[in-house]
């Protein structure tokens, strides 16, 4: 158990951004929400799964719907409350702590928002590890947990409890009722005991962000090694490939974009030639035609410079990046998990083949 | 009769006077000093003289400057201010200005967010609040000299913005500063909200550099001139319109470059590279016009989304300072001797190495005294233009939009450094009075309309309906001095409201065109 603030969420932000592997939405607005929560009622108890209580009721917190519409209407404020009373009502028990379900991105800041207003914990632990597109790809799918029943509601006070017959159907009729309600909105889903949590969560998730986050926030305060042989060392990551954004190919197919980012070798790498595509969220990585990662682990374009995450959306002709490895949560590396987040699910014909062993060696 | 155009740089402030066919008739750089009005009045008394023009032939006066910049990063002259934020129930989970740093917070007497605003069809999300906003203008009233107001989505729908300014009037007396956030930035309610605070915040600089400037030719008997503030789109604003919207001054410079560099070398589409004293700033022109950044942009540490031109600064200039390091590897910048070049620099008798001692020492350009450099060892002199070819190279290549090659402009008085040969270049050119490309640009600007309305393209059929718009807006840009048979139409724009009945769009057009004489 431990107090997390203002300092922790800065850089809680920025490492979930690089836990986003290309998605996520930005942290920006996310960040904002949660240091305004904890400056109005004071800094978050985060609790260790360990510490939770087998039969007690944990709520993953997350928005729902269009980041540009997040942008414009961000959070009320009383969507927490709203979803408290929905959630214990429902389940006739008081809620003990709450919890993110996705660590990457805009959705690692909600949750502590939701804790700090509501006086409640928040579990250091999610159900992906990193930001996934579809709803069912969380740790706690296999271990047969339902999204629903699921609560809704919008910053107008609106709200809806899901009970559906299969996780596709709640995120279509999920889908309908955001649009509806001006197109963002927060939900709890995936509502779980303690015991599950224990079982199937991912843990440690919000620490090891908030570790990313620290470490890249403080690459030039090392002087014994260059900014770089500290980010490598702090991430444990995989130096894939350093180059420049030579083009960039996208295309939105139903609610996602599609897309492939071309890159032309620099530094050590000059000569070789590489890309990324993705779906969303990074999928793979191919230098010179030879795979060299794949989801479920994490593909990372980060600034040569400053080392700040890239998302998909800004991707840019022109840019330097490092192409990051990060090993995924061991779970995803089950036949269970792959199922649901192999690189076949994305349609990428080939196997799964740990980072670690793709990148002949082991780390660069 | 003439044009008079003057920007305000760090290093320099440079004046232009051009004729009635938009030649430069003379150019002329005098020191930026401490008090901005000693430079520009040094500036223009210079430039009369060396002209001998008649001050009364003077019909337009345009000025570039980076005071709401410089106020803003050093925090000083920002008046005090409130902040009205509509749209409750939405977005109170994030107050104004929750990253802004404490001591500019301080510029802000009272927030308040009140009920109100719309969701992205444009249908309302709360009714306006107006008891409560009464209450916070009377509340505030005598206290603040600027109110903010901001709205969610108002960039879909203002009513409610422009009810709130009504009630504010009312209030406050007509003459209270205001700003709105639908006239000032784009989507993203936190940019743009922090875009309108620092917009009314600077109601006071802007009053002082728009008097000081008119003060200024006043003395030195320029007594026929309109005067004209440049906008960071590159067109310009009257004295009062540049009192409404200081923020949009802001960039101006890089834009005014551009501008200028279009111009001077009847180019449309190219890259424009502005070398100074300390920095050099890449932009891309598209159709004469500077290309928009897509992403937020920060001033003083706030961030903001209004729009800014897409320009990249490296550390490089013509007083940049030249290192051998112990390895033999050789630096340039990012330091510079800035302004004391003409006391620093080894060509005018000083003792520290200089980029533009380097090009004089190549035999790239005639300066100052050609026999200082003579000792520079030739081997170092090509390491330090290759370190200078490759910052360039790459901040190019950064700034381009696919991997072919692009026109380059070089402007500014600096790029004297650059070589005439550039990877990624398919030509360089070095137009006639590259010096003072920014003071050109400031004075060529155009003067431009903005036509907005809700159409219903059920009634009124999209073409026609755009064809009406266009017309209105040109008109509007004639009315502002515009000579007719130039204004084109520079921006076009129609966002479907799906909450509204039929098929109601928002048309929002701009048309601009070159300024009479």
């Amino acid at each position: 158990m431990r107090k997390i603030g203002i300092s922790e969420i800065e850089d809680i932000a920025l490492g979930a951004a690089l836990l986003g592997a290309g998605g996520g939405g930005d942290p920006y607005i996310g960040k904002l929400v949660a240091i305004s929560a904890v400056r109005e009622c004071g800094p978050v108890t985060l609790l260790d799964p360990e510490e939770v209580p087998d039969d007690a009721l944990v709520v993953p917190i997350a928005m729902m719907g269009a980041p540009t519409v997040l942008g414009e209407k961000a959070i009320g404020g009383n969507e927490y409350q709203t979803l408290y009373d929905m959630v214990s009502q429902f389940y006739g028990k008081k809620i003990y702590a709450f919890m993110p379900i996705e660590a990457g991105g805009v959705n690692s800041m909600l949750p502590i928002a939701a804790a700090a207003r509501m006086g409640l914990p928040l579990v250091d632990a999610d159900g992906m590890g990193r930001a996934f597109p579809e709803l069912q790809m969380v740790t706690f799918t296999i271990g047969g947990l339902s999204a629903t029943p699921m609560a809704l509601t919008d910053e107008k006070g609106n709200c809806v409890i899901f009970d559906t017959i299969t996780n596709k159907w709640t995120e279509e009729l999920a889908r309908a009722v955001t649009m509806s309600c001006g197109g963002s909105v927060s939900v709890c889903l995936y509502v779980m005991e303690g015991k599950i949590l224990k079982q199937y969560a991912i843990k440690n998730i919000i620490t090891r962000s908030e570790m990313l986050g620290r470490a890249i926030h403080n690459l030039r305060k090392n002087s014994a090694n260059t900014p770089e042989e500290t980010f490598f060392q702090a991430t444990e990551g995989f130096k894939l490939f350093k180059g420049k954004i030579e083009d960039v190919l996208r295309e939105t197919r139903g609610a996602f974009n599609f897309g492939k980012v071309v890159l032309e070798g620099i530094g050590e790498y000059k000569g070789r030639e590489a890309y990324v595509e993705f779906q969303n969220e990074n999928l793979v990585a191919c230098v010179d035609g030879e795979i060299v990662g794949t989801v479920p682990d994490l593909i990372c374009l980060v600034d040569t410079e400053t080392f700040t995450p890239i998302t998909t959306d800004a991707l840019k002709y022109g840019k330097r990046v490092f192409v990051v490895g990060l090993k995924c949560f061991e779970m995803w590396r089950t036949t269970k998990g792959l199922e649901l987040v192999g690189p076949r699910y994305f349609g990428c014909d080939t196997d799964y083949i740990p980072i670690e062993k793709r990148v002949k060696g082991g780390r660069v | 009769m003439y044009k008079l155009g003057i920007d305000v740089g760090g290093t320099n402030t440079d004046a232009v006077l051009i004729d009635e066919n938009l030649k430069v008739v003379a150019e002329v750089k005098h020191p930026t000093s401490g008090d901005i009005y000693d430079g520009i009045m040094g500036a223009v008394k210079n430039i009369l003289e060396l002209s001998g023009i008649d001050r009364g032939e003077i019909g337009k006066a345009m000025l570039g400057t980076t005071q709401c910049t410089n106020a803003i990063v050093e925090r000083k002259n920002l008046a005090p201010i409130a902040v009205l934020r509509i749209g409750a129930p939405a977005a109170v989970g994030i107050p104004p200005m929750t990253d802004w740093a404490e001591d500019l917070k301080k510029i802000v007497v009272a927030e308040k967010m009140i009920g109100g605003g719309f969701e992205h069809d444009g249908k309302e999300l709360a009714p306006l609040d107006e008891e409560t906003a009464q209450a916070f203008f009377q509340e505030v009233k005598g206290k603040v000299e600027s109110v903010a107001i901001s709205c969610v989505f108002s960039t879909v729908r203002n009513e409610h913005e422009l009810r709130a300014a009504e009630l504010c009037r009312e209030i406050m007396g007509k003459d209270i500063h205001i700003s709105v956030s639908g006239e000032i930035g784009s989507m993203g309610l936190v940019e743009r909200e922090n875009a309108t605070i620092l917009n009314s915040a600077l109601c006071k600089v802007a009053q002082r550099f728009t008097e000081g400037f008119a003060r200024s030719l006043a003395g030195l008997g320029v007594t026929n001139a309109a005067i004209y503030l440049s906008q960071n789109d590159g067109t310009l604003m009257t004295m009062e319109q540049a009192l409404r919207y200081p923020i949009l001054t802001i960039a101006c410079g890089p834009t005014n470059s551009i501008r200028g560099a279009s111009h001077l070398s009847r180019l449309e589409n190219a890259l424009v590279i502005d070398v100074g004293g300390t920095t050099t700033d890449l932009g891309v022109m598209r159709n004469g016009f500077p290309r928009e950044s897509s992403v937020a942009a920060t001033i003083g540490g706030v961030r903001t989304n209004f729009r800014m031109p897409d320009v990249l600064t490296i550390g490089l200039g013509g007083g940049s300072i030249v290192r051998q390091r112990e390895d033999g590897t050789v630096t340039v910048g990012p330091d510079s001797v800035g302004y004391r070049i003409t006391e620093k620099a080894l060509i005018f008798g000083g003792d520290t190495v200089t980029a533009t001692d380097i090009a004089v020492r190549l035999g790239m350009y005639e300066l100052g005294d050609k026999s200082k450099v003579a000792g520079i060892d030739e081997g170092f002199a090509l390491k330090a233009m290759e370190v200078i070819s490759r910052l360039v190279e790459d901040a190019l290549d950064a700034m381009k939009v696919s991997n072919s090659d692009v026109d380059v402009i070089l402007v500014g008085g600096g790029s004297i450094i650059l070589p005439e040969k550039l990877a990624g270049a398919m030509s360089v050119t070095k137009p006639e009075h590259f010096g003072t490309a920014n003071a050109i640009g400031s004075a060529i600007s155009k003067v431009s309309g903005t036509y907005e309305k809700l159409v219903d393209y059920e009634k009124i059929p999209r073409e026609e309906a755009l064809a009406q718009a266009k017309r209105e807006a040109v008109e509007i840009a004639v009315e502002a001095g515009a000579v007719r048979e130039t204004v084109e139409i520079i921006d076009v724009e129609d966002v479907p409201l799906a909450y509204y009945p039929g098929k109601t769009n928002r048309v929002k057009i701009k048309a601009a065109g070159d300024l009479g004489s």
